[in-house]
C-alpha cells in the first residue's frame, strides 16, 4: 500500500461525502414534483409525454396501483429488448453482420438490462450491433434507474405522509428523473468522456496495421453516450466485453475517478433526500455515516490483500502486488477501490477482472453484494434496502427494551416486519439455491473455468451478483448457456421485484399511519449508537446467511494457496 | 387489480415507445453529432496515421514480438492477444495452475534473452481488457538492454527515450506512472529505424 493509493480513497470518500447535499437537493426538488430551471427546455417534453400516454400526473396512487403501473411499464420495456436483440440480424445499424441472439441469451439480456442487473452472458463487441446497444440496452440503463429512483420516492412518502393512501405517481416520478436528472447529467457527461478519449461514432469498427505489420480490427461504437448512464445509473453494462477496463470504456485515471464518483453520486444523493422528506436530515447523515464506515473496512481489506500481491508469483521471481486482470494506467489501488464501490453500489461494471483478484481481495465485492448493496447501493435500490434493514433494527431495539418501535415517525409494526423480512430473504434463497443446484448438476459443473474452491466463487459470485441485480462476474464463467442464461435470468427478477413489490407494500403501510412524535423514551435513530446496532444487524444477518458459503470458496482457495496448492 | 392494469396498458405502451426514441435513438444520435463535431480525432478512436494509413490507436495496446521492440503486457485478447475486437481478461484465479505455469514459461523466455529474475509483476500478468497500452516504467527498464543491443544504441540513449516517454499521475496520486508501449516503440523507430 502506498500514501499514494490512500490519498486516492480518502478523496474519494471526501468528495462522495460533499456531493450528498446538493444531489439530494435536487433529488428533493423531483421528489416533490418542485419546477427547476430545467423545466424551460424539457417541460415541453414532459407534458408531451404525458398527452400522448394519457398521464395525469397529479394522480396519486396506492402502492398497489403504483406497483403495477411499474410492472407492467417494465414488462413492456423487456419485451422490446427482446425483440430488438432476437431480429438484431435484420435491423439496421449492423454493419458486422451480426446475427440474432437465440432465445435463451436474449431471454437473459433482456431481463439482466430491465432489471438493472447487467449481467452480461455475452462479449458486446463480438455480438451486439450499434442499434442493439443504443435502442436494445441503453435505454433500460436510464428507465431501470428512473424505475429504482420512483420506488424510493415511494418509500420516503410513506414515511413523511400521515394517514393517506396514495404515494405518489410512478409515471411522474420515472419521466421527471429521467428528464430532469439522468438525461441532462448524462449529456454533459458524455462529452467529457468524449473529449477524454471515449468513442462516439456510427462506425462499428476500423482496420488498423501494426507496426510490427499485423492486421488489428479496432472496434468502435457509440461508447461514450452509453458509459455515461452505465455508471450514472449503476447498470454497469460495458459496451466491450472487458467493460470499464477497456481504455476506450476508461481511458485516464481521470475518467477512472468520474466513473467511481459517478456511481455513488445519486446514491448518496437519496440518503440527504430521505433526511429532508422525512424533515430531519440527521437521519440522512446517520445512515451516510454507516454506510460509509462499512465502505471503508471493505476498501482497506481489498487494497491491503491486492497490494501485498500473489506469493505464487513472488515465489517464481517477480516483484509488485496482484496486477493479473488490472490495468497499468489504473494500479492497484485504484483497482482495489474500483471494485468495492462497484459491488457496494449494484453497479457491476468492473475497472479490473474480479476473478483474478486475490481470494480474500475478492471475497469483498463478493461479500458486499451478499449484505444486499445497501453501502450507498444501486440508485433507488440502496436506500430502500438500506430502510429494510433499518426497520429491522428498530425492531430488534424494540426487543430489547420492550416498545412498540419507531422510526423517523411511524410506529413499525408487525406487517411492516414481515414484509421487511420478506424482502430480505428472497435474495439469499435464491442465491444459495440456485448455487447448491449448480454446484451439482452437471450443466452446472461445465460452467466454471478454474478448478477447485475458486470455481465454486464462480458459481456463487454469478448468482449473487444476478439476484442482487449487481451484474459484475467472476468472468472465468462460460455463463452463455441455456442452464445459466434461463438460471440467472429468473434470479434477475426475483431479486429485483421480489425486493420492490415488498418495499412499495411497506410504503403504502407507512402512509396510511399516523405520525407519532418522539418521546424521551423513543430509541433514537441518529448518532453512534444507531450506526452500531444498524452496522451489527446488517453485518451479523449477512455474516450468518453467507459465512458457510464463503468458507466453501474464498476462503478455501487463500488457506490452498498459503499451503502452495495449485488447482 | 384489473383496473389497476387497464389503466396501466396505454401509458406503458405509449411511453416505451416515446422513451425508446428519445433515450435509444435521439440521445446517442445527439451526442454522435456533437462528438463529431467538437473532438473527432477521440470520437473516432483515437486513430494514429501514418501517410494516411491507420496503424493503430493511441489508446489501444499492440502486440510486439521482435527484440528490437519493447514488449507490452501479455495479452488474453482474442487467440493471438491484442484482438481489439475481442476484449478480455485471463480471468485466471491467483492460485491457478494454468496462471502458475504461464507466467513461469514467460519468465524463462525472459532470462533466455539475458534480462535478469526480477521482473516487474505487470510484464508477466495479462491486463483486464487484454488492451493495455501502457507498462510501468519498471517494466520498459528492463527490457533496455535487449533493445538496445537489438537496435545498436547505448543503453543510455535507450533509457533516456523511455524517461522522456513517461506519463506521470495527475496531482501526484490521480493514476500510476507509465510509458504508452506504441508511442514508446514509434519513438524509438524515429530515433533509429531497424534496418
Amino acid at each position: 500500500m502506498t500514501y499514494q493509493g490512500w490519498a486516492l480513497i480518502l478523496l474519494f470518500v471526501a468528495m462522495t461525502t460533499a456531493l450528498a447535499k446538493p444531489m439530494g437537493m435536487w433529488l428533493f426538488a423531483l421528489y416533490e414534483g418542485r419546477t427547476t430551471p430545467l423545466h424551460r427546455v424539457l417541460g415541453p417534453v414532459e407534458h408531451g409525454f404525458y398527452r400522448l400516454a394519457g398521464i395525469d400526473p397529479d394522480e396519486e396512487q396506492g402502492w398497489r396501483r403504483y406497483a403495477v403501473h411499474m410492472l407492467l411499464f417494465n414488462v413492456a420495456l423487456l419485451l422490446l429488448t427482446y425483440l430488438v436483440l432476437r431480429l438484431q440480424g435484420v435491423l439496421p445499424l449492423n454493419s458486422r453482420e451480426f446475427s440474432g441472439m437465440n432465445a435463451d441469451g436474449a431471454f437473459n439480456t433482456a431481463v439482466s438490462f430491465t432489471t438493472n442487473t447487467n449481467w452480461q452472458w455475452y462479449s458486446g463487441e463480438a455480438t451486439l450491433s450499434n442499434l442493439s446497444q443504443m435502442l436494445g440496452l441503453a435505454i433500460h440503463n436510464f428507465l431501470s434507474s428512473a424505475t429504482g429512483i420512483a420506488i424510493a420516492f415511494a418509500l420516503f412518502r410513506g414515511f413523511a405522509r400521515k394517514e393517506v393512501k396514495g404515494v405518489g405517481n410512478f409515471w411522474a416520478d420515472m419521466t421527471r428523473v429521467t428528464l430532469y436528472l439522468l438525461l441532462p447529467i448524462c449529456a454533459v457527461y458524455a462529452i467529457f468522456l468524449i473529449a477524454s478519449g471515449v468513442p462516439q461514432t456510427l462506425a462499428a469498427s476500423v482496420d488498423a496495421t501494426t507496426l510490427e505489420g499485423a492486421r488489428q480490427t479496432i472496434a468502435l461504437g457509440p461508447v461514450a453516450s452509453q458509459e455515461a448512464i452505465k455508471m450514472l445509473g449503476t447498470n454497469g453494462g460495458g459496451f466491450f466485453n472487458a467493460n470499464s477496463a477497456h481504455p476506450f470504456e476508461n481511458p485516464t485515471a481521470l475518467t477512472n475517478f468520474v466513473q467511481m464518483l459517478s456511481i455513488f453520486a445519486i446514491g448518496v444523493g437519496l440518503t440527504w433526500c430521505f433526511g429532508k422528506a422525512v424533515g430531519d436530515t440527521r437521519q440522512g447523515w446517520t445512515i451516510l455515516a454507516a454506510m460509509l464506515f462499512l465502505f471503508l473496512l471493505g476498501t482497506a481489506f481489498t487494497y491491503w490483500q491486492e497490494a501485498a500481491g500473489n506469493p505464487l508469483l513472488h515465489g517464481l521471481g517477480t516483484t509488485g502486488g496482484n496486477m493479473e486482470g488490472k490495468e497499468t494506467r489504473f494500479g492497484i489501488a485504484a483497482s482495489a477501490l474500483f471494485a468495492v464501490i462497484t459491488t457496494a453500489a449494484s453497479c457491476g461494471a468492473v475497472n479490473a477482472m474480479h476473478d483474478s483478484f486475490m481470494p480474500l481481495g475478492g471475497m469483498v465485492p463478493l461479500f458486499n453484494m451478499q449484505l444486499g448493496e445497501v453501502i450507498v447501493g444501486g440508485v433507488g435500490a440502496g436506500i430502500y434496502g438500506f430502510l429494510l434493514f433499518a426497520i429491522l433494527a428498530v425492531f430488534v431495539a424494540g426487543l430489547m427494551v420492550g416498545r412498540t418501535p419507531e422510526y423517523v415517525g411511524k410506529k413499525i409494526e408487525a406487517r411492516e416486519v414481515k414484509l421487511a423480512i420478506l424482502a430480505i430473504a428472497v435474495p439469499p434463497l435464491v442465491i444459495l439455491g440456485m448455487t447448491a443446484l449448480a454446484s451439482v448438476l452437471p450443466a452446472g459443473l461445465a460452467g466454471p473455468l478454474n478448478k477447485g474452491p475458486h470455481g465454486f466463487s464462480e458459481i456463487l459470485y454469478a448468482f449473487t451478483s444476478g439476484a442482487g441485480n449487481n451484474g459484475s462476474a467472476f468472468a472465468g464463467l462460460t455463463a452463455g448457456t441455456p442452464f445459466y442464461n434461463g438460471l440467472i435470468g429468473i434470479a434477475m427478477w426475483l431479486g429485483r421485484f421480489f425486493v420492490i413489490v415488498p418495499v412499495l407494500a411497506i410504503a403504502g403501510s407507512l402512509a396510511a399511519k399516523r405520525y407519532t412524535p418522539a418521546t424521551s423514551g423513543s430509541f433514537p435513530t441518529t448518532g453512534g449508537l444507531w450506526i452500531g446496532l444498524l452496522v451489527g444487524i446488517i453485518l451479523i444477518l449477512g455474516g450468518l446467511t453467507f459465512l458457510p458459503s464463503l468458507a466453501l470458496g474464498p476462503i478455501a482457495d487463500h488457506l490452498a494457496m498459503v499451503q502452495g496448492k495449485l488447482f | 387489480m384489473l383496473t389497476d392494469l387497464k389503466t396501466a396498458l396505454r401509458p406503458a405502451i405509449v411511453l416505451s415507445g416515446l422513451f425508446a426514441a428519445l433515450l435509444g435513438i435521439a440521445y446517442p444520435l445527439a451526442l454522435t453529432g456533437l462528438g463529431q463535431l467538437l473532438f473527432p480525432h477521440q470520437a473516432n478512436g483515437s486513430l494514429i496515421r501514418d501517410g494516411g494509413r491507420v496503424i493503430g490507436s493511441e489508446l489501444i495496446g499492440q502486440k510486439f514480438t521482435s527484440d528490437a521492440y519493447f514488449h507490452g503486457r501479455p495479452s488474453a485478447a482474442g487467440a493471438d492477444g491484442y484482438d481489439a475486437s475481442a476484449s478480455a481478461g485471463s480471468n485466471l484465479g491467483p492460485a491457478s495452475k494454468a496462471l502458475v505455469e504461464r507466467v513461469k514459461a514467460d519468465m524463462n523466455a525472459m532470462a533466455a534473452t539475458g534480462q535478469g529474475r526480477a521482473v516487474p509483476v505487470d510484464l508477466v500478468t495479462t491486463s483486464g481488457s487484454g488492451l493495455d497500452p501502457d507498462i510501468s516504467p519498471e517494466a520498459a527498464f528492463y527490457q533496455v538492454d535487449r533493445i538496445a543491443r537489438a537496435r545498436g544504441l547505448p543503453k543510455d540513449v535507450v533509457r533516456d527515450l523511455v524517461k522522456s516517454e513517461q506519463d506521470n499521475p495527475l496531482l501526484d496520486f490521480l493514476g500510476e506512472p507509465r510509458v504508452n508501449v506504441l508511442a514508446l516503440n514509434r519513438a524509438l523507430d524515429r530515433m533509429a529505424p531497424v534496418r
